[in-house]
């Protein structure tokens, strides 16, 4: 479990990430809208390159192994 | 004082045929490298040299070596820039040719991504329509196979083995806080509980034992493989099989030069003893802790945290540095470790431009937030697959790239000059020279040998056995006054 908690842990932290320090609660929120436009547009072009049937495509990438 | 750290990278790179469930992996490896390779493609590769499981503890081998893959007609080319390309398992694979900074090592490690690159776009001209081909540069399929990406270091033959396995190991633990190219669940058979959350690294869950010779199971957190592929007498190649291929230039630029230089540490009896209680159980903490804050128990009983231990190691670095190895490559070195331990231990998430785990994490979150995905949704599986697509219009870690969302050391101009030029400080500079203006009359080569067939009766073999000889400054006007094999044969006799 401790991976788990670990994982929140971080998760809460990066929720926090936006105010730094003394930055006043209108700044924050501010830089946290620009990160999520920011998140948005990179996820827009991911999206536009990303391979299609995704359940289908991970299953079938199958390696031997290798060294 | 210790030796120059001559480094190099060989990467195992993933390779699958889009929705064709007949693929052999072994054949269409040696199809993507010849194709690439066009005529170089006959000049064979020297194995006379090779010797992969003479151990560096002095075990005789335990095993019969398997039939080298030349036998096979597997492809197996030495390139114009000294790099070998060819098929390893089943796997297409590429080592750089031997640089002397992280800086250098980062050009070429990113000139084979393109070199992979261009070969699978000259594939895709020959392949039947509607066939495709997706190369990764990664270390596991998620399902519990593993490939490898090896980093190579030139250390003296004097420094006993055991003092590498002691001072190394702990290193080598904790640096995967900023080695690791992230991986969604976990492969270890002991670990299944937890399939799908995140951890650093691709490569932990496959370690299972501190010191050994094996490369394909039981592998060791320091491989003992003894094959120095230079001159015996005076040195060893640390085989360092556990790391992380990595797509960000920042990662790949650290993993080298940090190890490089703690190399120099235990080579010059620098270090104190980091001696870890439990290596092996200590890796697989280590990777699966994102905050990078779990401590792990050391022999002499303290508790240190992953970035605790890199501070150790740093603090000697940095008077090592000042006082026994000044330059401009070590101060980049110890100038970035130190900020990005620093940014490690204040927020790991904020290195998301610098850290491929960091990078990967990010992406699956923003997934996860925008499109309410769970954990185990295979489309996160996707994203983590071809963060590693070497295609640059493709690959994920490439889109970030070219929209300047993560850093860069390195410009396009010295990568793409890195595919055809060898680097110019190591006998790469010969070996890379030698193919592009001799390749008709070179009948094999290796890493340390040309076998030159200057068409008489027998084959001449000139052997590189010190890596640092063969450069510009020492081969440059000699081949310029060879017009042609014979002639520099003639000229290296006298």
């Amino acid at each position: 479990m401790p991976q788990e908690q670990e994982q929140k842990r971080t998760q809460r932290k990066s929720g926090g990430a936006g105010g730094e320090g003394d930055a006043g609660q209108t700044e924050a929120t501010s830089k946290g809208q620009k990160l999520k436009e920011e998140m948005d547009e990179i996820l827009d072009e991911i999206d536009s390159v990303l391979e299609e049937n995704a359940e289908e495509f991970v299953k079938s990438y199958v390696q031997k192994g290798g060294e | 004082m210790a030796i120059p750290k001559v480094v190099g990278t060989e990467t195992e790179y993933g390779i699958s045929a889009v929705g064709s469930p007949d693929f052999n992996p072994v054949l269409s490896s040696s199809l993507l490298i010849s194709t690439y390779a066009g005529t170089l493609r006959r000049i064979r590769w020297d194995y006379e040299q090779e010797s992969p499981l003479r151990d560096a503890r002095g075990f005789e081998p335990v095993q019969m070596r398997e039939p080298a893959e030349e036998d096979l007609g597997l492809a197996n080319v030495i390139l114009p820039n000294g790099a070998r390309y060819y098929v390893d398992h089943a796997h297409p694979e590429y080592s750089t040719p031997e640089c002397t900074s992280p800086r250098d090592l980062v050009i070429h490690d990113k000139a084979g991504e393109r070199v992979l690159e261009r070969s699978l776009a000259e594939l895709h001209k020959i392949l039947p329509p509607g066939e495709r081909i997706a190369i990764y540069k990664n270390n596991s399929d998620g399902k519990g196979n593993s490939y490898g990406t090896h980093e190579n270091y030139l250390v003296e033959r004097a420094l006993p083995f055991g003092a590498i396995v002691r001072d190394l190991t702990p290193f080598i633990v904790s640096r995967q806080v900023f080695t690791g190219a992230g991986k969604l669940g976990t492969e270890g058979a002991w670990d299944d509980g937890h399939r799908h959350t995140f951890q650093l690294t691709q490569r932990a869950d496959f370690f299972e034992a501190e010191v050994g010779l094996e490369t394909t199971l039981k592998r060791p957190i320091i491989n003992t493989r003894d094959e120095p592929h230079a001159d015996p007498d005076k040195y060893r190649r640390l085989h360092v099989i556990i790391g992380d291929a990595n797509m960000s230039e920042v990662a790949t630029f650290l993993k080298v030069g940090t190890t490089a230089l703690v190399l120099k540490m235990i080579e010059d009896e620098y270090l104190p003893d980091l001696s870890l209680a439990n290596p092996v159980a200590a890796l697989h903490e280590i990777s699966r802790d994102l905050a990078c804050t779990a401590t792990v128990r050391l022999a002499d009983g303290r508790r240190l945290s992953a970035v605790e231990i890199q501070w150790e190691y740093l603090e000697r670095a940095k008077k090592y540095v000042e006082q026994e190895d000044p330059g401009p490559d070590n101060e980049a070195v110890v100038q970035r470790w130190e900020a990005i331990l620093m940014a490690l231990e204040e927020e790991p998430l904020s290195l998301h431009r610098e850290l491929d785990w960091v990078a990967k994490y990010r992406l699956l979150q923003g997934y996860i937030e925008r499109d309410r995905l769970d954990w185990s949704d295979p489309k996160l599986r996707l994203v983590d697959l071809q963060y590693h697509d070497v295609r640059r219009d493709k690959g994920l870690y490439h889109r970030l790239a070219a929209s300047g969302k993560v850093e860069r050391l390195v410009t396009d101009q010295e990568i793409e000059r890195a595919v055809m030029a060898p680097p110019e400080d190591t006998r790469a500079y010969f070996r890379g020279s030698c193919i592009a203006k001799y390749g008709g009359a070179i009948a094999a080569a290796s890493w340390d040998s040309m076998i030159f067939d200057t068409g008489g009766d027998a084959l001449q073999r000139i052997p590189m056995r010190e890596p640092l000889r063969g450069t510009r400054l020492h081969v440059a006007a000699l081949l310029d006054r060879a017009p042609d094999a014979g002639t520099l044969v003639e000229l290296l006799r006298t």
